[in-house]
């Protein structure tokens, strides 16, 4: 009697907490996943392509899925190391050169107003219409050089972003110890 | 490249700071040499040798610049403080063996200056302790005088490791007698052999913990350190050893007997203040102290060894991140807010 | 004075070095051969230029005009010629260039004509936009607009204005002079504030080593009697920093995190920004020169008043340096920095030039690792724990770092003054704030970039959705049209007179032309999946850049052509219309 009455009140209670787990399970869901979202994050979000997929999005949720972590040249080795810390993943060199970054600079006397550049530029940081001259928002430059190539008279180039009391950083202060002679 | 700011730098250093130590630690390293005699001069020398050539070989080995950091002097703090520890007549080599052990292994494999987890002296002592317990036990009985040569041999091993040696600590001395537990013995009876007592804490050891809070002061005085650790050192201490002595007076030495006796002086100014190993906020610091003081009673009442302080210091040690982080003091302008 | 002082915490006690500076009186500096006014020289918007190469201008004259509320107009200091407005070299740590006006003086030093107001006697927006044209910023440290500071904040009755003469790093003694021997329009300018704030009580408090300054300070509110009270606090670096000085005078701690002391009911001044106020109010003369001490390793080290714009290095001349000197170093040796080069303009906020060398500033020993001993932490003002944030900021560990309230130090550099370890604890802090706001920019702008793509993306399906559902519906209105069609040829061809006839025309229908009734839905599914497939395939290609030339090979013709149109018309040389795949890129 005493051990059916211990049971039942173990299967209530199992059964309660599992309601509740059950019940919270639905009520707190996380909507999407958040380490893709985490990843991507971390990711800069320049949308060049140059990991090999359509966009940094596509990219995160492939990482979730094996991905390696160091096709991001954007990123830069910061990148991959910010990655390695979230995924507990190893350190690897990034899979390309590292690059400053850059912003795109149309020509405006060569622009020939055929709106091709506009079409490849992931962030509408391009404006301009048909026939008409064209010119690139550079806050809004990604610096992806996604424009690059669709326009036929190549008068788009990259400026390496140049350094002004604005953006400039305190250096890391040099560690002096040298090692021993 | 640009030097930055600030351009005036207070005339200070490290090695300043470890010297000055050391300087501190004359008192009682005179007291300690009057007391057992020179032996402990020998010690020292050996120590200090020891430690600054393992010093130097694992600098080498992990390519950091000799003149530098050997003559930061932190190695010979940790030397010295291994020296005035261990029993004054240890044979070298057990001496050597602890501070090469507390030098290469607690300091220099944690990534060296600044980066040890523990105090490195009282690793090196914990070590010993557990490995040879024998040799760390035996002291030189009181009253037995013994030429600097008959000392130097001993400790060289070249003379025969005589029965006087074997001797105790008043501590341990008394502990051993309380333990039989048979009612045989109590306190007051214990401190009237005035062979081993002495007045307070054994003979001529009041004088050791006299030179060492001296030193202990004058340090503070020099703002080297603070008073926090050595105070909740001392007070912790006096409030245990006090309340159980009162509990039972037969049983229990008195807070006087403690504070006096062993390491306590030295390790509440010398190793619990030790900076890198210990904590850094103020209320930390006196939770560090505290239990450092509670820790070495309860080790050296009722553990199995002759003095806590090494051991106290070390859980402690362990304890000191977790401490500091819980005690951040708040910034300015947040007090109120905290 | 039965006042009651509070102490910080920390601060540090450098040697002082202020007595070689302070007994000559103030000097007039020499007018130099050139004038470099650098248009950005306070806090806030960089002033925009309106004169051009060739413009000649007056003594006080506007030549930078205030960009936004938060911003202050620059002036010439003297008249002559603008030579060029372009990118020279400006007193900042980075040794980079901004946008300054060269002036060549004439010689003349002719005024334009100055407007004093009556601030009394005018609303007290005609008196900030006042200032904000005579181009008054704070002197002592920052250079934050004046007027800025004067607007009373909504909600918090101003309790304390307080004028800070501390004078707290060591070398530097311009205040020190300028409350010896200006002390009464010192006091004026202090009684103009008082008059815009409306504060309860105004202390102007000054460190105890400069008793000659306090009694001159003293002298001056007793002669005009105003009711303020002149505080001598103690020699401690650094209390004059404004929050350090609030806390010594006052009592109140002022949060890292509070940008302005007002809000916490607190106004603090330099006596040198009174003094140019008043100036600007009473005289209507800009803010065009400044007084600044000359020290360090020179012969002559002395105070004197100097043209914004001045080269250092014609001004180092002045004390005659000694020949070891080598460099110049800006502000005090605690928060100042080595100007690039001798070229480099005083501006608003220079208050000080050391000459430097090995003697006065030794180089630094080697750096050795934090012992955690601790004394950064005692000396710190803030009561941070710079070992911790230095710990973190060499680890590069940032978010750490600001766990440890990084954002509170104030870079005084009590900490590495003090470090036995001689660590560069402020280089560290410095790099790790400037690393933490360049990463803010960053996230702002990925984030920003990611919108922006979602954006486009969301449109180019939205579009594509369009079209697929315009075709779906052709398709949808072709194929009823056929089921119709063939509807109505079954029910000719249903002349048969079988009983199951009937049938076979719904048969027929169904399997013949199933887009009939079912389909115009699953054809705009199919559709819409092509789009989608097309559009996977336009991303595809999209990251190959390889596709273009097959895509434009239409539109290369169309370029072409609109080319050859612009050759002829002469818009562009015909070289760069080309349209070859070849890397070369228009300069
Ligand atoms: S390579 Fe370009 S598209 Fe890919 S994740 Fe990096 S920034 Fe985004
Ligand atoms: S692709 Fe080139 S030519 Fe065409 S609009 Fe863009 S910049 Fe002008
Ligand atoms: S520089 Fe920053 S951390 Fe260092 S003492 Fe000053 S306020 Fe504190
Ligand atoms: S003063 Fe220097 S050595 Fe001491 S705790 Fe601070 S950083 Fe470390």
């Amino acid at each position: 009697m005493d051990i059916l009455l211990a049971i039942s009140i173990m299967a209530l209670g199992a059964v309660v907490l599992g309601a509740l787990l059950g019940f919270a399970a639905i009520k707190f869901k996380v909507e999407g996943d958040p380490l893709v979202e985490k990843i991507e994050a971390i990711l800069p979000q320049t949308q060049c392509g140059q990991c090999g997929f359509p966009g940094c999005k596509p990219y995160a949720e492939a990482i979730v899925n094996g991905e390696e972590i160091n096709k991001c040249p954007p990123g830069g080795a910061e990148g991959v190391q910010r990655l390695a810390d979230l995924l507990g993943r190893e350190v690897k060199p990034l899979d390309a050169e590292e690059k400053p970054k850059q912003v795109a600079i149309i020509d405006e006397n060569t622009c020939i107003g055929c709106t091709l550049c506009i079409q490849a530029c992931p962030v509408d940081a391009i404006v301009g219409a048909a026939k008409q001259m064209h010119t690139i928002i550079a806050p809004q430059c990604t610096g992806c050089e996604l424009c690059l190539p669709p326009c036929p008279v190549e008068c788009i180039r990259m400026e390496v972003i140049p350094e002004t009391i604005d953006n400039w950083k305190w250096k890391y202060p040099v560690v002096e110890i040298k090692a021993a002679a | 490249m640009f030097a930055p700011a600030p351009f005036l730098l207070k005339d200070v250093s490290v090695s300043q700071v470890m010297i000055q130590v050391c300087v501190a630690l004359i008192p009682g390293i005179a007291a300690y040499a009057s007391l057992v005699g020179p032996a402990i001069l020998v010690q020292l020398v050996i120590a200090t040798l020891a430690a600054l050539i393992a010093e130097a070989v694992m600098l080498k080995v992990r390519g950091k610049p000799l003149a530098l950091f050997l003559t930061d002097g932190s190695a010979i703090v940790t030397a010295w403080l291994i020296a005035l520890t261990f029993p004054p007549l240890a044979p070298w080599w057990l001496v050597v063996t602890g501070t090469v052990f507390a030098i290469v292994v607690a300091k220099q494999l944690y990534g060296g200056l600044g980066q040890n987890p523990f105090n490195p002296a009282m690793v090196a002592f914990a070590i010993c302790i557990v490995a040879f317990p024998a040799l760390m036990s035996q002291w030189p009985s009181v009253g037995l005088q013994l030429s600097l040569i008959e000392q130097m041999n001993i400790i060289l091993g070249w003379a025969p490791r005589v029965d006087a040696l074997s001797g105790a600590t008043p501590l341990d001395a008394m502990k051993t007698a309380l333990k039989l537990g048979d009612g045989s013995f109590d306190v007051a009876t214990l401190l009237a052999n005035q062979d081993i007592y002495g007045n307070f804490a054994g003979r001529g050891w009041e004088w050791v913990a006299a030179g060492y809070l001296l030193g202990g002061l004058w340090l503070w005085h020099r703002k080297l350190i603070t008073w926090h650790v050595p105070l909740a050192f001392i007070a912790s201490l006096t409030l245990v050893s006090g309340a159980l002595w009162l509990y039972n007076p037969a049983q229990f030495a008195s807070p006087l007997f403690h504070i006096l006796s062993g390491g306590a002086m030295l390790g509440a100014f010398f190793i619990a203040t030790d900076p890198v190993s210990g904590c850094t906020t103020p209320r930390g610091k006196l939770i560090f102290g505290a239990g450092c003081g509670l820790l070495a009673y309860i080790i050296r009442v009722f553990g199995g060894y002759p003095d806590g302080v090494a051991f106290a210091v070390l859980l402690m040690n362990l304890s000191a991140p977790v401490i500091d982080l819980l005690t951040q003091p708040p910034v300015f302008g947040m007090k109120d807010k905290a | 004075m039965l006042m009651n002082l509070f102490k910080f915490k920390g601060g540090v006690k450098p040697p002082s070095n202020k007595l070689q500076s302070n007994h000559l009186p103030i000097a007039q500096a020499p007018m130099p051969s050139r004038l470099v006014v650098p248009l950005h020289q306070s806090i806030g918007g960089t002033p925009r230029p309106v004169v051009e190469a060739g413009d000649k201008v007056l003594k006080g004259q506007v030549i930078g005009n205030a960009d936004g509320w938060i911003s202050a107009a620059v002036h010439a200091p003297t008249s002559g010629t603008v030579l060029e407005v372009a990118m020279h070299i400006r007193p900042h740590p980075s040794g980079l260039d901004s946008l300054c006006v060269v002036i060549e003086p004439d010689g003349k030093d002719k005024w334009i004509t100055r407007t004093p107001i009556d601030h009394k006697a005018v609303p007290p927006a005609d008196v900030f936009h006042h200032l904000q044209q005579c181009g008054i910023v704070g002197l002592g440290g920052a250079g934050f607009p004046a007027h800025g500071k004067l607007t009373p904040t909504k909600g918090v009755p101003m309790d304390e204005l307080i004028i800070n003469g501390a004078e707290c790093e060591p070398f530097i003694t311009c205040d020190d002079l300028l409350m010896r021997e200006r002390a009464e329009e010192v006091v004026r300018g202090i009684a103009l504030f008082r008059d815009l704030l409306q504060p309860k009580t105004v202390i102007i408090g000054i460190e105890d080593n400069k008793p000659e300054a306090i009694a001159a300070m003293r002298a001056a509110v007793d002669a005009q009697k105003e009711p303020f009270s002149v505080v001598a606090v103690p020699t401690l670096y650094p209390a004059g920093g404004a929050k350090q000085l609030i806390r010594v005078l006052t009592g109140k701690e002022v949060p890292g995190s509070m940008r302005s002391t007002a809000d916490m009911g607190v106004q603090v001044f330099n006596v040198g920004t009174a003094y140019s106020a008043w100036r600007a109010i009473a005289h209507g003369e800009p803010l065009i020169s400044r007084i600044l001490t000359i020290t360090g390793n020179v012969h002559a080290p002395r105070n004197y008043e100097v043209l914004i714009g001045t080269p250092m290095g014609e001004l180092l001349a002045l004390a005659q340096p000694h020949p070891d000197t080598d460099g110049i170093l800006m502000g005090g040796p605690m928060m100042g920095f080595l100007v690039p080069n001798p070229q480099v303009p005083v501006v608003k906020t220079t208050n000080c030039l050391i000459a430097h060398d090995d003697r006065l500033f030794p180089p630094k020993a080697p750096e050795m690792p934090c012992i955690r001993c601790g004394a950064c932490a005692r000396a710190c003002p803030h009561e941070l724990q710079p070992f911790e944030m230095y710990w973190f900021s060499r680890a590069k560990n940032f978010g750490k770092t600001q766990e440890y309230n990084i954002f509170d130090c104030i870079e005084c550099g009590c900490c590495s003054y003090v470090c036995p370890s001689r660590i560069p604890l402020v280089q560290y802090f410095r790099f790790a704030k400037s690393e933490i706001w360049a990463r803010e920019r960053e996230k702002n702008a990925s984030d920003q970039a990611k919108t922006r793509f979602e954006f486009k993306q969301l449109r180019e399906e939205r579009e594509k959705a369009d079209k697929a559902e315009k075709l779906a519906k052709a398709a949808a209105a072709q194929a009823a049209k056929k089921a119709a069609e063939a509807a109505a040829a079954a029910a000719e061809s249903s002349a048969s007179p079988t009983p199951d006839a009937p049938t076979a025309p719904l048969v027929a229908a169904t399997t013949d032309a199933p887009s009939a009734t079912v389909t115009p839905e699953n054809d705009a599914k199919r559709a819409t999946i092509e789009a989608a497939m097309a559009r996977a395939k336009a991303q595809r290609e999209a990251v190959q850049p390889k596709n273009t030339e097959s895509l434009t090979a239409e539109q290369q013709k169309v370029a072409a052509e609109i080319e050859a149109r612009r050759v002829t018309a002469h818009l562009i040389e015909p070289e760069p219309a080309a349209p070859a795949p070849t890397s070369e890129k228009p300069e």
